[in-house]
């Protein structure tokens, strides 16, 4: 990157108001840790708690370091297969990750192109696309979700990704619908038409950078409610398989051991996942503020 | 008016088929009807028997003719687990549910809008910051966190409170409740806060945002001027017009509520229509997830035609022509 660009972004106003507002900050940097510990997982965990010839069932149920019985080769204990509960919270971190990156990208995709081209069009595509979104919307992303993974017969991370963006696209098209409608009546609509460019050309160069801030408010909220989500599908048993780690599945597990005072296997996952929900909201609120003032509640 | 009204009839009939036409293929393609009719071990005589028997045989619209037949008489089939109707077994579990939800619809909204109004009126008192920080945490907690969390306080650290089931219940006609026994309301307390905790915040943070926009209006500057006594000003005046899209909100939201309750269910073991269908989902018991998906549709649905009327009729500012 050369200098001139960096020096364009340091003095944007966004980065002035990011330095001005601690929680976003607080928030960024809790995001950006999580992000590291997840992809670099399998060097910094202790133990890799999926490799079978790894763990040891003898292992089983170990409290905390610092407590009585606790030892430091698992830092915030095991559960009860014998995997540490902090190495299963970093891979746990990477299906959180992965499944909420990859349905808010491929739910943009399709929301931008099918909006778009409602908005655009209109006529028959648009009331299609819409009553599809209402249809959609009044199921609840949550209520759809659980039922598309009951009736799929396979099973892993690209279903519960697949699931939820069936679920979960509708947000973006209403959103991308509703600005193309009010950029497509402006002077350089027209005049682009006007002067003979092609509609792909107009959507795509005219009214799409226009139409996109409010879309990354809703991907930044929505990235939490499908983080949440994924980790709501595995604790009911009808997310990620039980090969797969994740956060949802650990609190599942560890709700079986409640009453035997092993608290660790729930509220270590637990905050983890929460902080990282919270950091992506602190961020998001910012986000908000910042790229639509008209939005801020 | 009537227009509108016919409209969106037609157009909730509209929705109902299309989700009616998908169970209709989930039931019919995906595992093999005949195979779960006919037992893992028939032979292939049976087999041919059983698609004759329940005509899997006949081509596909007739075939789709006569489960929309039979679903708009109620008829969806026998479980295939216990064998018994599949309408009447999720039925007689929804005075479970519809208990559950009603108690968390009132508690989330007294408290919800309550605490809205409360927050609204010193936006930066000590108290209204640790409000809003709360409903910062009902919206980051995911359900069935928040569930878990309250059992291990209330049932595990302080055993206040019974951690799952439904308790005592009183047979009334063909409703089962456990509003009238004290075990009943104990066992009702934990999954009632659960479930009515993410909207509980989402209702607060609407009733603030919309009371500070309708505080600063002219028309409560009047009232304030005209001496007014501060519960006709907040609750007359400025409180109704901020019900309205409040309420509209929630309605709409309804979908969001059942989906909670499945979840809520699974943690109390609460013996409600959720509980069920998870079951019937890891029993792979077809009848059952396709009645519970068109019963939800038609809930969903029905609510939401109510809340669009019930809009149109509170606020004269919108007519639907």
């Amino acid at each position: 990157m050369n200098v001139q660009v960096m020096k364009k972004i340091v003095e944007s106003k966004y980065v002035y108001s990011f330095l001005r507002d601690p929680s976003a900050i607080i928030g960024t940097t809790i995001m950006v840790i999580f992000i590291f510990a997840a992809l670099f997982a399998p060097v910094l965990s202790p133990m890799d708690p999926y490799d079978l010839e790894k763990i040891d069932l003898g292992n089983f149920l170990i409290p905390p370091a610092w407590m009585d019985g606790g030892s430091f080769q698992f830092p915030l204990g095991t559960d009860d297969q014998g995997r540490g509960i902090l190495s299963t919270i970093l891979y746990g971190l990477r299906t959180s990750l992965f499944v909420g990156f990859s349905v808010v990208v491929i739910s943009t995709i399709i929301g931008i192109v099918l909006g778009m081209l409602a908005g655009y069009y209109g006529g028959i595509l648009d009331s299609f696309v819409m009553r599809m979104a209402d249809t959609v919307f009044a199921f609840s992303t949550t209520l759809l979700a659980v039922l598309l993974l009951g009736v799929f017969e396979s099973r892993g991370l690209w279903t519960v990704v697949l699931a939820i963006c069936i679920a979960d696209w509708v947000k973006y098209a209403r959103t991308i619908r509703g600005s193309v409608l009010e950029i497509r009546d402006n002077a350089y609509v027209v005049a682009a038409k006007a002067s003979g460019a092609k509609d792909f050309r107009i959507l795509f160069r005219h009214i799409l950078p226009n139409a996109l801030p409010p879309i990354f408010v809703v991907l930044a909220v929505d990235l939490a409610v499908v983080i949440m989500l994924e980790a709501t599908l595995s604790f009911l048993g009808v997310g990620v398989p039980i090969t797969e780690p994740s956060l949802g599945m650990m609190i599942a597990i560890g709700k079986n051991y409640i009453y035997a005072g092993m608290w660790w296997m729930i509220l270590f996952p637990g905050a983890t996942l929460i902080l990282l929900v919270v950091a992506i909201n602190l961020f998001s609120d910012w986000l908000r503020d910042e790229l639509n003032p008209k939005l801020a509640r | 008016m009537a227009s509108y009204i016919v409209h969106r009839i037609i157009q909730g009939i509209m929705v109902l088929l299309a989700v009616s036409f998908i169970c209709f293929l989930l039931f019919r393609y995906t595992g093999d009807p005949v195979l779960m009719l006919a037992g893992k071990y028939a032979t292939q005589q049976e087999r041919e028997q059983v698609r004759i028997a329940y005509g899997l045989d006949r081509p596909f619209y007739v075939q789709y003719a006569s489960f929309l037949g039979n679903a708009l008489r109620g008829n969806f089939g026998k479980s295939y687990v216990s064998q018994v109707d599949a309408l009447d077994s999720i039925l007689e579990r929804f005075p479970a549910t519809f208990e559950l939800a009603l108690t968390a619809i009132i508690f989330s909204f007294t408290v919800g809008v309550g605490l809205g109004i409360l927050v609204s009126l010193k936006p930066n008192g000590a108290l209204s910051r640790i409000i809003m920080a709360g409903s910062l945490g009902g919206i980051s907690i995911p359900t069935f966190l928040m569930g878990i969390l309250w059992v291990m306080l209330f049932a595990v650290y302080l055993e206040w409170l019974p951690p799952f089931g439904r308790g005592d219940t009183v047979q009334i006609g063909p409703w089962r409740s456990g509003f009238f026994t004290l075990d009943g309301l104990k066992h009702l307390i934990m999954p009632a806060l659960t479930l009515s905790g993410y909207q509980l915040a989402v209702l607060l943070r609407l009733t603030r945002a919309g009371m500070r926009e309708v505080l600063s209006e002219e028309y409560i500057k009047t009232a304030w001027a005209k001496g007014l006594s501060p519960f006709k000003v907040i609750i007359k005046h400025a409180l109704r017009n901020v019900l309205i899209p409040v309420v509209t909100i929630a309605g709409l939201s309804f979908g969001e509520l059942i989906a909670f309750s499945i979840v809520t269910e699974s943690i109390f073991q609460w013996p409600g229509m959720g509980n069920l269908l998870l079951t019937s989902i890891f029993e792979t018991d077809q009848p059952i997830i396709v009645t519970y998906i068109m019963l939800a549709a038609f809930i969903i649905l029905f609510i939401n035609i109510m809340v669009d009327l019930l809009y149109a009729f509170l606020n004269p500012r919108i007519r639907y022509d």
